[in-house]
């Protein structure tokens, strides 16, 4: 794809955008429509619309995969590791109510960190999958 | 702490193995994530015992994720029939952990084996979920989290048939977890509930509705597919006969029994047995797939010249003895049920632990190679005796216990006809087992294969454990039975009351 | 009865997807196509639970003074994780198919079967 202009320009343009929109689904989650698995998607797709015009090495340098299969495991670490901080202070496990001083801040708090556990499994889990299909040498 | 995390094991026994695979992940080599692996599965087991003594003694636990209280949150509920199944799980995967690192070395190409565990434990993680959880839904996701592990480890057998299994598995494994989900999703179109308790309360009211009917067939046969009764259980001999030794060992041990538990769980709890036995005639619906599945089992297990092939096929043949049991609708039938349950996960990890040592030395589970390998490998051997004679059902094994039991509950049901049924498909049993021991003792060692020595200690002590566990269960029945009595009389009763 | 068909065209939209993927499951040779068959399938289960949470005048389940009536988000929240749940097992389903290809050289289980049978 190396030829083609238009279509590195017009990526490099959205790229920041698709990333931009991750974000806000990402964390604008709590108050709407929105939350980890999308903005994980939305993360990851960038990463493969980059990886498809670039080229599978550039990919490679800009998300290395032994980075992106920590992220994997780190997702999933987070998202654990917010349900034993609700263990800790005294709730069940999971338990958001008692991880600030309110309830309702609790929530808050609990649901943004969970959530972004989650987004970082899923973009990072779906980068791992391209870049383990795309890697494939035949 | 110790008295502080007691309120805390429901969730501790998901969340600690859950944990683990990311670690194992992080971990990045094989010794490392090996020894997370086994901690956290220790840990289970401890958690699953402590348990099981509070349910049996104390009564049923209920635990509200996030502090939701049920039906709204997801509500895991252990009571003796769950901790039952948590217990014989959670051991027979750390049994099964001290035998892998050597099998691991020689089967798991290098540099993936921290990605084995990794899978092993996820695996472990969704087996105990779909236990312990009192939520229809949570149980299909632990239900795929157990399922997708168990792919990616059959794909890790050595052979290349492994992928056509795996694949072979993944459809069919879809498949019946999707029939599962839609049965649950008609049950909430009609209740709006997921949680069982729930569940359980409203569907009497409704029962006689076509939606409700539908999911539970929707129900019974998904999880009919994932227990592999027959005629659904072509997926079962390819992927246990390929993957990796210590993945057929902890399998047949332990994942098709927990799709029975969740059977059992849902048509006696939740629909009860007076609507699955009385209303509708899943008597006949089970009866008849288990004692063909009793018959066709042990007869394609004779004919087969790879062993793990045939013990697969063999429990083609015992979860039919369970479904049997399940069949019967009684107290009793349940309670032969989990019994076998438990014998059968002992005898089954037993036997494919032991071929696996054998796989180690000879690299071939054929049994054309393993003429002679008997004498050679004495313990090994030993272990084989033990597991097959339970398999038979001899008196001191534990295999003599289920059948009894199963032999008692078709007798108080007034079917003797399966009394006969149950004598003539052991004396099958007692073909190809007879069959395997006359190959591993009298046979000659073929001329061209060399010598070779017992399997590492590392393998053959835990094999040795769970074929002792095999004789010790028949001797002394007391945990198991009074827990399945137990657990069967809770399961009769129905949550709802 | 066309009314009565009319009416549930939802759960006929399920159904017939739902046989369409088995279909392709069972008769597709073609391990890819048998993935694409099991897919449809499991979205037409997606589709299922989705037309559940449908609340005839409710809207989208954003707390608002404006609204009353609102759609249940449950069966969304339920089918974002199966879903996810899809999305695995098709990758995984994929990777293996291209081990397979890797080691067999083809993706036909007629020809699959053939090169098992000879080893």
């Amino acid at each position: 794809m190396r030829h083609h202009r238009v279509l590195r320009v017009i990526s490099k343009l959205l790229i920041p955008f698709i990333m931009l929109f991750a974000l806000y689904v990402q964390f604008h989650g709590d108050f709407g429509p929105g939350g980890g698995f999308q903005a994980g998607v939305i993360m990851a797709s960038a990463f493969i619309l980059y990886g498809l015009i670039f080229g599978l090495e550039n990919a490679r340098k800009v998300a290395p995969p032994g980075v992106i299969t920590m992220l994997v495991a780190a997702g999933v670490l987070i998202y654990a590791g917010t349900g034993y901080a609700g263990l800790l202070k005294g709730g069940n496990f999971l338990d958001y109510n008692v991880l600030a001083a309110t309830p309702v801040g609790g929530q808050h708090l609990g649901i943004l960190i969970i959530e972004f556990g989650v987004g970082t499994t899923v973009a990072a889990a779906m980068i791992t999958i391209f870049f383990l299909f795309a890697g494939r040498e035949r | 702490m110790a008295a502080n995390l007691i309120p805390h094991l429901p969730a501790l026994q998901v969340i600690i193995p859950l944990v683990a695979a990311p670690l194992c992940l992080l971990a990045g080599r094989t010794g490392f994530a090996w020894v997370i692996a086994f901690i956290a599965s220790v840990a289970a087991t401890i958690t699953a015992a402590a348990l099981a003594y509070l349910t049996y003694h104390d009564g049923t636990i209920s635990y509200h994720m996030g502090g939701w209280a049920p039906p709204w949150g997801i509500e895991y509920v252990v009571d003796t029939a769950n901790a039952f199944i948590l217990l014989l799980v959670s051991s027979i995967a750390t049994m099964v952990l001290i035998y892998s690192p050597a099998s691991v070395a020689k089967e798991i190409r290098p540099g993936r084996g921290h990605l084995y565990y990794c899978m092993y434990i996820l695996c472990l993680t969704g087996l105990l979920g779909i236990a312990i959880t009192g939520d229809a839904f949570n149980v299909f996701v632990f239900l795929e989290v157990s399922s997708l592990s168990s792919y990616a480890l059959i794909a890790m057998g050595g052979q290349r048939k492994a992928l056509t299994a795996a694949f072979q598995y993944l459809v069919m494994g879809t498949i019946g977890a999707t029939f599962f989900l839609i049965g649950v999703g008609l049950l909430y179109m009609m209740t709006g509930t997921l949680n069982m308790a729930d569940l359980a309360k409203r569907i009497p009211e409704i029962q006689d509705s076509r939606p409700v009917l539908a999911a539970f067939a929707f129900i019974t046969v998904g999880l009919a597919l994932k227990a592999a009764l027959f005629p659904l259980h072509l997926w079962l001999p390819n992927a246990y006969a390929y993957a990796p030794s210590g993945v057929s060992a902890f399998m047949a041990a332990t994942a098709t029994k927990v799709s029975l538990y969740v059977l059992l769980r849902f048509t006696f709890t939740i629909f009860g047995a007076e609507f699955a036995f009385g209303n509708l005639p899943l008597s006949w619906v089970l009866l008849v797939p288990a004692v063909i599945a009793m018959f066709a089992g042990s007869f394609s297990a004779m004919f087969q010249r790879d062993i793990k092939r045939m013990l697969a096929y063999s429990s083609v043949a015992q979860i039919g003895y369970i479904t049997l049991a399940i069949s019967l609708g009684t107290n009793a039938g349940v309670m032969a049920a989990l019994v076998h349950i438990f014998n059968h996960g002992l005898m089954k990890a037993a036997l494919f632990c032991a071929m696996g040592c054998i796989f180690y030395r000879i690299g071939s589970t054929r049994i054309d190679q393993m003429a002679g390998l008997g004498r050679q490998m004495p313990w090994t051997f030993a272990a084989i005796v033990a597991g097959g004679l339970s398999l038979l059902g001899v008196p001191l094994t534990a295999g003599f216990i289920s059948k009894w039991y199963l032999v008692q509950a078709a007798m108080q049901s007034g079917l003797w006809i399966l009394v006969v049924l149950i004598a003539v498909s052991s004396m099958l049993a007692l073909v190809y087992v007879w069959r395997l021991v006359e190959a591993l003792y009298f046979k000659e060692p073929n001329p061209g294969r060399e010598t070779v020595a017992e399997a590492p200690m590392s393998m053959l002590v835990p094999t040795l454990l769970l074929a002792g566990a095999n004789i010790y269960f028949g001797i002394d029945t007391r945990v198991p039975v009074a827990m399945a009595e137990n657990a069967a009389n809770l399961l009769m009763q129905g949550l709802g009351q | 009865m066309l009314q009565a068909i009319l009416d549930h065209y939802n759960y006929w939209i399920a159904i017939l997807l739902m046989m369409i993927g088995l279909y392709t499951v069972v008769a597709r040779g073609n391990l890819v196509k048998k993935l694409v068959g099991l897919n449809i399938f499991q979205t037409s289960v997606f589709l299922l639970y989705i037309t559940m949470g449908k609340v005839t005048g409710g809207t989208a389940p954003i707390l608002d003074d404006r609204f009353t009536v609102y759609s249940n988000p449950l069966p969304h929240v339920l089918i974002l994780t199966a879903i996810v749940v899809g999305v695995a097992t098709t990758a995984l389903g994929l990777a293996l198919v291209v081990r397979i290809r890797e080691s067999y050289g083809t993706i036909e289980e007629d020809e699959l079967d053939l090169l098992d049978g000879e080893t």
